[in-house]
């Protein structure tokens, strides 16, 4: 049989993906976290008296940890295959990813278990996120010059 | 290639699981399933290991014999180097010939089992294992990730299977069994498997027809690795239109492993693990209560690699079958 024949076979064959309801979830999902992550903010500057700017340094270092330890109990996989990219995309997806690959290798060793394979997933967004915030710092540099 | 053996008879069967297969449809038809997917062991890669060695003690104790009446082992499954398998060879202390074949190794260790046989062999143990956390970890993501999947994702079924052949007339006949040919349609979707599957289980079953000079109708079921719901309706599409054959008295294990409703296993089970656990239970015991007289297993696997599929490759699969028979 013909390529392209087949694979008109099998796109008659392959379910839509509900993208609409995928998203409204990922959309109320993560605008859940946003006000958590204001609510910390709150709770540090107000009842901490942390200044602002650490005050957020703190909420996502709470996000961090919480996001870790939930993934090491074992229950947050199913969470984020519930929510999808409502908790992948804030930092809690980037700390899930970190922890969920440390936990895979541990029993491989220190060095050659967890410390070569943690950022597996996440290392990615690591290296673009400084790629990207060089080229957008760049830019802003360029359009604050004229 | 279709090779006819004269004498070769499955003789006992054993299959060891995991805890998702045994609260799947068919949980009543396993020798042994665990509860956890540790077994006792330190890691998934050691558990699946023992899953192989639990499921050789089995079948030792339902034949009553023991290792040194057995002329070689043939196995395999999924872990890089058939780990797995070596691992638990390492124990038995007996000839092994470690096979790959993806998914469909259960099927290729019965035909070069059944070769062996018909070539003066008098015990052949074959047997196959697969792991969901181990295989997650080696192809996919962290196991702890557990991103979203599309629906025609499948799911590494757990467990381990074992089979001995001889020519003693007792148990279900191998007729005969056809070698597969690597097949790729360019599909490079690793979350659509039965896509990359179907059309090797097309060729391969197309090709028996032709060597034997059969119709689909010889058979009361044809039987299917592990193409899942969705890779079940493509191969029923693609044998009308290629070859105009229809599929009537058709099942895929992926399917009939789990229950697809309950359990969140999307398109359904996979693994070379997958076609043994429902066959060696379920079909055989149809078998035993002539329910079914003929039926063809058509193991599928995927030949996936996630260097050349990063490369942008597409992937290849390949499909063996045998034809199996109720002894007279």
């Amino acid at each position: 049989m013909e390529k392209n024949k087949y694979k008109d076979i099998v796109d008659e064959n392959t379910p839509k993906e509900n993208v609409f309801y995928d998203c409204l979830i990922a959309f109320i999902t993560g605008g859940i976290m946003g006000v958590i992550g204001q609510y910390l903010i709150e709770f540090y500057t107000v009842i901490l008296n942390v200044p602002t700017k650490s005050a957020a340094v703190c909420m996502l270092v709470t996000l961090i940890f919480i996001s870790c330890l939930f993934t090491s109990l074992g229950f947050f996989d199913k969470w984020v295959n519930f929510c999808k990219c409502g908790l992948i995309i804030p930092i809690t997806g980037f700390a899930h990813a970190t922890m969920s690959a440390a936990l895979d290798y541990k029993k491989e060793g220190l060095v050659t278990g967890i410390g070569a394979n943690m950022l597996k997933l996440s290392g990615t967004v690591i290296i673009f996120g400084v790629v990207s915030s060089w080229v957008f710092s760049m830019i802003r540099m360029v359009v604050g010059l004229i | 290639m279709t090779i006819k053996f004269d004498n070769v008879y499955i003789n006992q069967t054993s299959t060891v699981t995991g805890p998702y297969e045994a609260k799947g449809r068919l949980n009543k038809f396993f020798d042994k399933s665990y509860d956890d997917l540790y077994f006792g062991m330190k890691t998934f890669e050691q558990a699946e290991t023992k899953s192989i060695n639990d499921a050789i003690d089995i079948l030792f104790r339902k034949a009553n014999i023991n290792k040194f009446q057995i002329d070689a082992f043939i196995g395999g499954d999924l872990s890089n180097q058939i780990a797995a398998s070596n691992y638990a060879m390492e124990k038995i202390n007996t000839p092994f010939i470690g096979i790959y074949a993806a998914c469909s190794t259960s099927t290729l260790g019965l035909i070069l089992g059944a070769n062996l046989i018909n070539s003066g062999a008098d015990k052949i143990v074959t047997f196959t294992s697969s792991h969901n956390n181990a295989a997650e970890k080696q192809f996919r993501y962290p196991i702890e990730y557990g991103g979203p999947k599309p629906k025609t994702t499948t799911f590494t079924s757990t467990g381990a299977a074992a089979a001995l052949l001889s020519s003693k007339k007792e148990g279900i006949k191998i007729e005969s069994g056809t070698i597969g040919k690597v097949v790729n349609l360019d599909i490079k979707d690793v979350y659509n498997m039965g896509a990359v599957m179907a059309p090797a289980a097309a060729d391969t079953i197309y090709s028996h027809l032709q060597d034997t000079g059969r119709t689909i109708d010889y058979y009361d079921l044809v039987l299917t690795g592990d193409l899942g719901i969705y890779g079940m309706n493509i191969l029923k599409d693609f044998m009308l239109n290629s070859y105009a054959i229809e599929l009537n008295k058709y099942n895929d294990t992926g399917v009939m492993l789990y229950d697809r409703d309950k359990q969140p296993v999307y398109a359904g089970a996979s693994g070379p693990v997958c076609a043994p656990l429902v066959t060696y239970g379920y079909i055989f015991e149809q078998m035993k209560q002539k329910k079914l007289k003929k039926v063809l297993l058509v193991a599928t696997g995927a030949l996936m690699n996630t260097t050349m599929v990063n490369q942008k490759l597409t992937i290849p699969a390949i499909s063996h079958a045998i034809s199996l028979e109720v002894s007279k």
